[in-house]
This record gives structure tokens, C-alpha cells and sequence, in this order.
């Protein structure tokens, strides 16, 4: 199990936005009536993009009101799925996958290189205070390892000079360009493919 | 090898783009009015004849799934939830279909919908493929436009409600209960079997589960018969199946190919073959990291289907095949997996909550030669205690990989770790104590 830090530093008071507050009553929607509780996911992470990437306590105790649900549950559900962050992270969020599949192809390189230029440890922000980086367990790209997550992007088929690259970028708060870094269009055999010639570049 | 022809993932490579337009003319949509006017009975049995296993890992016969939804709607509804929460380490086959075959899916949906009495379908998509599940919410948008989805869907006057649910970085909810915990607003802790989903599911009611894999295949399977798809591959290992093929291989890809192909021809053909040559070979993960691995010898002549995997005590699970050369180190590579599971584990079950942090400490030591000799059959040990004494086959999951590497490597992580430990009298402790925890100085003594 992943282990979860409060932030010690709580704002008071957290409302939805009037955007927020639409999206979410739509998404109540999509369960039965009385099973409103299934919105807490969508909900707890509407609350965190409006809350510059992380929950704090006071969300947890609105979305409980919202939901018509005990705060506990809310904290538990907060507290158990990985995605959620209950401490303030960076503008920039990176998450490196360090799993065997990444490991094997050099994913340790990318975490050096984090480590060299956004901050020392995990989840520390950088002296910009803009960026922050985290080691994170498989994201479900093997065949493109090894890569990582900025914020809602995946960034594929790195090595240390293009990560290096991309993190210059986001200093100057330029978002580089998601998906392959070899130029891959998807997860082909790259130069030798050998199945669905006749729909090449179709 | 498989001819592009019987490819069902036209689009595996997005050369066309996954639009409806384009969906449609690869054929999707086609007929589905007609297929559904045979009817529920027609659709399962065919399903049955086409002998299609579940693709999320565990090989369930499809159609005898779905034959275990009530026959008629009582005072429940029905669901039918898809299973999109990709985790398993190695595999990312889900993601090219939600992102390039999205119509494939939803047709399926319709179909399996109507085949098991559901009118609302739940797709529970890990939270990190937010983008990929962007694009699925496009295609459902474009379907329910062009009249597919909703009260008369794709003119079977069957009505079906599409909705995302999306996830938060929980590999345990790729385990259908907890997938059904998860989607009803709770912890993703998976429940007791019995009751089944099928009968008590989602909210109480009759729930069927596939995989996005399985679901996306039914629609060519009902359009070309049952008949087709059995004659690929074997008896009981029918069908494609998408092969993902990663680690150090020359070109890691997702390919689609026939059941029971040789893992051989999988490497070096589609994936360029090992780095540094076939002979650098070291072993195989084949089914993604729950599976143990096979050494080089099994390599050279194992066939990948369901049956053939479980001869070699291994399973095909997600078709998920990591490869590992001789550059790497294999102690390391299966501490990093114990890892993965240390901290995936739901902490509902003690053998696995605690089962899974042992593991992986005692695999970083073994990794790091500061082991001892007894600690490898202690670790075995621990892997029988966990295995079979959880809710969930979670527990089989974490603990199958290190099985596997000390059935194979024993004697490599022997020679790393050969000596004796290091007070003797200390050796009665039982190991249920972090031993590693007690101070080195402490030890000596």
C-alpha cells in the first residue's frame, strides 16, 4: 500500500466552481438514482484540477455534503487510490515509470536525471517551485518504455538528453509536444514491421 | 503467421484513424441490426462455438459467461462492465484499442449488452489513460449522434446507455469485485466469491465483466461465425490475440497475431529480436509480471496459448511478454516487481498485505548478496503462505513471479548469497520478524 501524507497546511473553506459544479452534477447523473456515492472518484478529481493538482481536506468534507455520504468514506477513498495527491505538488507534475518493462530500458537514467534537475527527493518542488517529479508503478505503455507522465500527457521512448530537453521547456513554461520521442506514431515495430503492410500510412 | 486479412485490428497502428466514418468502412457497424434479430440464444452459442477466452488474464470461456446472467430481468437490472483498467506490467493492449479501435468496443457493447439483458454499460478506464479515454468519450459522443447508442441503438430497438468511469492509479481494481467496489464509490478492496458477479454485481444486481480485448473481438466473430475464429490456433486456444512485446527486444511492439504462435517467431520476427543476439537471451516473462518467467531452453520452443503456458507452469495471462537479456540483472528485475506488488496490495488480506513487503525486502537484499543461504527456500516459504490464502488471486500474482525465479535461477541467487548467516545462534528467530530490521552491529554479537 502507498502511503499518504496530509498536507499540514489546509486551505478553510473549498467550493466547486460553477463549471465544476455543472460538470459534476452531470456525471451524478450517469449512475442510478441513490447511488450518487459512485460519483466520488470523478468528483474527488474534479477537485483536484481545480485545486492546482491536489486535495485538501476541506474538498473531501464538501464532496461529502455533495454526495450526501459520510466524510470518512470520502477520506478513504482519497486516502486509498494512488492518483490522488493530498500535498501540494507542482504546476508540472512528473511521473516516471520505473516498472521492470521501463526499468529494463533505462528508466533509473530518467529518474537521475529528475533527480539532477527538478528536485533531489520525490515529490519536492523545484526551486522554481514549479515542477515536481515522482516515481510512479506501471502506467501501461511497455512497448514504448521508457516514459512518463506530465501532468494528463504520456511522454514515450525517452532517454536522459530528451527528458533533460523536455524539462528546459517546461522551465519556460513551453509544453512540449506528448507521445513518442523516437517518432513512433503508436506502438509499431519501428522500421520492421511486418503485419498490415497493405494499410501502411493508408 | 496469421494473414493480414484475418486481422480483426484493422487499426492496431492507427493508419486509417478512429473515427466513425473510417470505423465504419473497416466494416464496424455493419450488420449489427442482424446479428442481434438472431437473438440472445444465437449470439451466445456462436460465441461458445467460437471457443473465445477472456483476454484480461485468466482465460474464462466468454460465452459461458455471459450464459450466466438470469435468462430473464427480474426485479433487478442487468450491467455489463468493461474492464479498461490496463495495470498488469507489460501489457498495453487496451490502450491502442480504446485509442484506435474505439467503435470496435462499443459495438461490442451493444451486442454483449443485448445478449446478457443489460441496458447500461459501465467502461472503467484506469485514471492515468485519461487522453485515451477522451477519445473513447468522442467515439461514444459520435455513436450516440449517428443513432447507435441510445433508445434504439443501431436500429435494434434495444436501448443502451454508455458511461466512463474512470479510475485513480488502483492496480487491484483491475479485479472485477473491486472494480465493482470502485465503481460504486469505495475502496477498490475485492469482495468473497460467491456470490459471482452474475448473479450479485454492480448495486446488487446481475453483472457481466469482460475484458476491453474480449469485447472488442465479438463483433468480427458474430460478422465471419464462430467457425472462423476456431479455426485459428488450437482447440480451446482459438482465435488472435494482441501480443505485447517489451523489454530488450530491438523493437518493442504490440502485434496481432494467431493463438499458439511460437514465442520464438514473436521475438525475433515482429520484435527485431533480443538485444545483443538470440544466445543473449536470459528469460521470458510471458504474460505479463504476474506470470513466472520461463528460462532461455523453454524459450526456443514454447508456443504462447493458455494451455501450452500452463504445461510449462507458467500461464499466458495478458500476453504481456517482457523480455530480459543477459545485461540485466534477473534478481533485480523480479525485486522491482516485488516491488510493484508491495505497493499495489490492497491490504485487505494479512498474508498478502505483509507477504508482499517480505518479498520484496528479501529480494533487494538477495539482489544486493546480503542474503543468506537459508533465506532462499525461507522466501519459497513465504510465497506458499501467500499463495492460495487471499480473497483475490492477487495473492497468486505476487507470488507466482518470485516462484518462478527461484525455480529457475535458484542457483544464481545461491551463488550471490552462499553464505551462512551471520550469528547462527540468532537462526531460530522466526522469520515472521523483520531479521533485516535488526541492527547489523546487534547481529555480530
Amino acid at each position: 500500500m502507498a502511503v499518504k501524507k496530509i498536507s499540514k497546511v489546509q486551505p478553510e473553506n473549498f467550493e466547486f466552481n460553477k463549471k465544476n459544479k455543472e460538470t459534476a452534477d452531470s456525471i451524478i447523473k450517469n449512475y442510478p438514482s441513490g447511488k450518487q456515492q459512485s460519483a466520488v472518484m470523478a468528483l474527488l478529481y474534479l477537485a483536484q484540477k481545480q485545486n492546482d493538482n491536489w486535495i485538501p481536506l476541506s474538498a473531501m468534507k464538501y464532496i461529502a455534503k455533495y454526495l450526501d455520504m459520510p466524510y470518512i468514506k470520502v477520506y478513504e477513498v482519497s486516502t486509498f487510490y494512488s492518483m490522488y495527491n493530498l500535498t501540494p505538488v507542482g504546476k508540472y507534475f512528473f511521473q516516471v515509470c520505473t516498472t521492470t518493462p521501463c526499468m529494463l530500458r533505462g528508466a533509473y537514467n530518467l529518474v537521475d536525471v529528475c533527480k539532477r534537475k527538478i528536485s533531489e527527493e520525490e515529490n519536492r518542488l523545484s526551486e522554481d517551485g514549479k515542477t515536481s517529479w515522482l516515481e510512479v508503478e506501471c502506467l501501461g505503455a511497455c512497448v514504448n518504455a521508457p516514459m512518463l507522465q506530465l501532468n494528463e500527457d504520456y511522454y514515450e521512448d525517452l532517454d536522459p538528453t530528451k527528458l533533460e530537453e523536455i524539462i528546459d521547456k517546461i522551465s519556460n513554461d513551453e509544453i512540449p509536444q506528448p507521445g513518442s520521442y523516437r517518432g513512433r506514431l503508436s506502438s509499431e515495430p519501428e522500421n520492421t514491421r511486418k503485419t498490415l503492410i497493405g494499410n501502411k500510412n493508408a | 503467421m496469421l494473414e493480414d486479412k484475418d486481422r480483426i485490428f484493422q487499426n492496431l497502428y492507427n493508419d486509417f484513424g478512429a473515427d466513425l466514418a473510417s470505423a465504419k468502412q473497416r466494416g464496424d457497424w455493419k450488420d449489427t441490426k442482424e446479428i442481434c434479430s438472431k437473438g440472445r440464444e444465437w449470439i451466445i452459442n456462436e460465441i461458445k462455438a467460437s471457443e473465445l477466452r477472456g483476454r484480461g488474464g485468466a482465460g474464462f470461456p466468454t460465452g459461458l459467461k455471459w450464459s450466466f446472467a438470469p435468462k430473464e430481468v427480474g426485479s433487478r437490472p442487468h450491467y455489463l462492465v468493461i474492464n479498461a483498467d490496463e495495470s498488469e506490467p507489460g501489457t498495453c493492449k487496451d490502450r491502442d484499442i480504446l485509442r484506435f479501435e474505439p467503435h470496435k468496443l462499443i459495438e461490442g457493447c451493444l451486442i454483449a449488452s443485448y445478449a446478457v439483458n443489460a441496458h447500461k454499460c459501465y467502461i472503467y478506464i484506469r485514471g492515468e489513460y485519461f487522453n485515451e479515454g477522451q477519445k473513447l468519450q468522442t467515439a461514444i459522443d459520435e455513436a450516440y449522434k449517428d443513432g447507435l447508442l441510445g433508445k434504439n441503438s443501431a436500429g435494434t430497438d434495444w436501448e443502451l446507455d454508455i458511461y466512463i468511469h474512470y479510475g485513480a492509479g488502483a492496480y487491484i481494481c483491475g479485479e472485477e469485485t473491486a472494480l465493482l467496489e470502485s465503481i460504486e464509490g469505495k475502496k477498490g478492496q475485492p469482495r468473497l466469491k460467491p456470490p459471482f458477479p452474475a448473479l450479485i454485481g454492480l448495486y446488487g444486481c446481475p453483472t457481466i465483466i469482460n475484458n476491453v480485448e474480449t469485447i472488442s473481438v465479438v463483433p468480427t466473430i458474430l460478422k465471419r461465425g464462430g467457425k472462423w475464429f476456431s479455426s485459428l490456433g488450437r482447440p480451446k486456444n482459438t482465435g488472435s490475440k494482441i501480443y505485447c512485446i517489451s523489454g530488450n527486444v530491438n523493437n518493442p511492439c504490440n502485434v496481432e497475431e494467431e493463438m499458439g504462435i511460437p514465442l520464438k517467431e514473436l521475438i525475433e520476427k515482429h520484435a527485431g529480436g533480443v538485444i545483443g543476439g538470440w544466445d543473449n537471451l536470459k528469460a521470458v516473462i510471458p504474460g505479463g509480471s504476474s506470470m513466472p518467467l520461463l528460462p532461455k531452453e523453454t524459450c526456443e520452443t514454447i508456443k504462447m496459448d493458455f494451455d501450452a503456458c500452463v504445461e510449462n507452469k507458467t500461464g499466458l495471462g495478458t500476453a504481456g511478454i517482457v523480455v530480459i537479456n543477459k545485461d540485466q540483472d534477473i534478481i533485480k528485475c523480479m525485486a522491482r516487481i516485488a516491488r510493484f506488488y508491495k505497493h499495489e496490495s490492497c491490504g485487505q488480506c494479512t498474508p498478502c498485505r505483509e507477504g508482499s513487503g517480505w518479498m520484496w525486502r528479501m529480494l533487494e537484499r538477495m539482489a544486493k548478496g546480503e542474503a543468506t543461504r537459508d533465506e532462499v527456500d525461507m522466501l519459497l516459504d513465504v510465497t506458499k503462505q501467500i499463495e492460495g490464502h487471499t480473497i483475490c488471486a492477487f495473492g497468486e500474482g505476487s507470488s507466482w513471479p518470485v516462484q518462478g525465479l527461484i525455480r529457475n535461477f535458484k542457483d544464481e541467487i545461491i551463488e550471490r548469497n552462499k553464505f551462512d548467516p551471520i550469528v547462527k545462534k540468532q537462526k531460530d528467530i522466526p522469520y515472521l520478524v523483520d531479521q533485516h530490521l535488526l541492527e547489523k552491529e546487534n547481529a555480530k554479537t
